[in-house]
């Protein structure tokens, strides 16, 4: 299983994320378990990459080495042409998670304020940002309400509201949907779609819906079983924008078999071995 | 009911008063110095892991044996009497206040920590905007032990310091007059109670004011 041709990184500057042979070891002796193996990409600015793969594959972890969350045993990162450690500093990445987290003591605009707090912006810029954000996520009429007043779904948009904030280059999701409901799921995901057309962000998004990674990406990496490296990288090449008819076109449907099928031959090889 | 010819109500009330004035600066007190030991330790493991056992410590040995000591030492760094009790009900009183924020500020989602990292936000953001909000449950459940403690620690604190006007002589006077006059004693009992009760209330009071209503919702 060899890395395809189309994620070797070109040498060239002005790529929003690079990977040269990036490994990650946790632990030392008989703890110790090998979650990544020379992974090997290059994402340009604008672009919307899906990260699947089975249980434990290390995608978040991947996810995490990008967002200087953790630090990689082998290989280097770059991204935006500095190191993660450096790019987070310069407040490059927006994260979100699974989980919301959103301060339950503060309202839904302080929540969005959060960050901009701690990054020394003054009230009034933080406050017309924040109204922006709501706006973005159209979540404005509930600016005064507390996190516990808010669905799973909303909560959700807030925590989006308030990783784009500070207007990051760089939007990191570590299965942001996974824990909402089908249908509140797919609005969620006609959200995302809308903002990142609306922006220019970069997206890299954690996912084990196949469904979900064909519908937003351009392209979906599919990860191997531990230790995890890049096994197939799939172009999804639907049109945008992409809405409802997407989801019922046999295009949609032909690359969810595609990146399904990548999913399984990992199966097969695990199997044979 | 009469002592030097005032009525019993109204010296137990004066005790109570002069007892709860020395309570609330050992409370204040403790809860200071318990509050700074929790934000030590949460930013250093070398400060908790030198320093913890020695506060758990602290708290094994009876305060009897410290009282006396804290009496002499004090007299002799000149500070007031009042001062002296103080520092006795202080001492049991920072160390609830003191696990409780460690336990607090290190309450969390590490998911949040981790949101304030990629802003990053500086140790002290993250304690002022994150740790700190969080522990404030914690740290107001500790206040209200803490503050039935410091009464206790006054009355304490009193004996061997010789205070005159608090409860604690009060109740070593009417102690011994107990077999003719039991009344004198539980009188003495039930304002000693209700000085740790109106404490509490305070407290409490205090509580809903800083920490927000939209918490205690059911989430």
């Amino acid at each position: 299983m060899t890395s395809p041709e189309s994620v070797t990184p070109p040498p060239q500057a002005g790529l929003a994320i690079v990977a040269r042979g990036v490994g990650k070891t946790f632990g030392t002796g008989a703890e110790r378990v090998e979650a990544l193996r020379g992974i090997d990409l290059s994402i340009t600015p604008g672009e919307f990459i899906s990260l699947i793969g089975p249980s434990g594959c290390g995608k978040s972890t991947l996810l995490r080495l990008i967002g200087d969350l953790t630090q990689p045993t082998s290989g280097t990162l770059e991204v935006n042409d500095k190191n993660p450690h450096q790019a987070r500093l310069d407040r490059d990445y927006g994260m979100v998670f699974q989980k919301a987290t959103l301060l339950d003591w503060r309202t839904v605009a302080k929540n969005v304020e959060l960050p901009l707090e701690v990054m020394g912006f003054n009230s009034s810029d933080r406050a017309t940002r924040a109204a922006e954000m709501l706006d973005l996520v159209e979540l404005g009429r509930f600016r005064d309400h507390y996190p516990w007043q808010l669905s799973g779904g909303m909560q959700q948009r807030v925590a989006i509201a308030r990783a784009l904030a500070f207007r990051p280059s760089l939007l990191l999701m570590d299965e942001p949907f996974g824990a909402l409901d089908e249908m509140t799921r797919e609005l969620m995901q006609q959200e995302v779609l809308r903002i990142w057309t609306e922006t220019d962000l970069t997206i890299v998004f954690v996912t084990h819906s196949i469904p979900e990674a064909v519908f937003l990406s351009n392209r979906v990496l599919v990860m191997s079983r531990r230790p995890g490296q890049i096994a197939d990288v799939i172009e999804t090449g639907l049109p945008q924008p992409r809405d409802e008819d997407t989801r019922e076109s046999p295009d949609y449907y032909a690359k969810i078999t595609e990146v399904r099928e990548a999913l399984r031959r990992l199966d097969r090889d695990v199997l044979e071995t | 009911m009469r002592r030097g010819g005032e009525l019993l109500i109204v010296t137990l009330t004066k005790a109570s008063l002069f007892t709860l004035g020395e309570a609330l600066l050992g409370f204040v007190i403790g809860a200071v110095v318990g509050f700074t030991l929790g934000v030590l330790f949460v930013r250093s493991e070398l400060a908790e892991r030198a320093f913890m056992p020695y506060v758990v410590a602290s708290q094994t040995v009876p305060i009897l044996a410290i009282a006396p000591m804290v009496v002499i030492w004090g007299a002799q760094l000149g500070m007031g009497q009042q001062l002296r009790v103080g520092l006795i009900a202080a001492y049991i009183t920072f160390f609830p206040v003191a696990i409780n924020t460690l336990r607090g500020l290190r309450s969390p989602d590490p998911t949040a920590m981790e949101l304030m990292r990629s802003y990053a936000a500086s140790g002290r953001a993250v304690l002022w905007k994150l740790q700190v909000p969080s522990a404030l449950p914690y740290i107001f459940t500790a206040l209200k032990v803490s503050a039935t403690a410091s009464v206790v620690g006054a009355i304490i604190g009193e004996l061997p310091t010789g205070t005159r006007s608090g409860l604690g002589r009060a109740l070593l006077d009417f102690s011994q007059q107990f077999g003719a006059r039991p009344e004198k004693l539980y009188a003495a009992v039930l304002m000693s109670a209700l000085a740790g009760i109106l404490f509490v209330g305070l407290i409490t009071l205090l509580e809903h004011r800083v920490v927000h209503a939209a918490r205690r919702q059911p989430a």
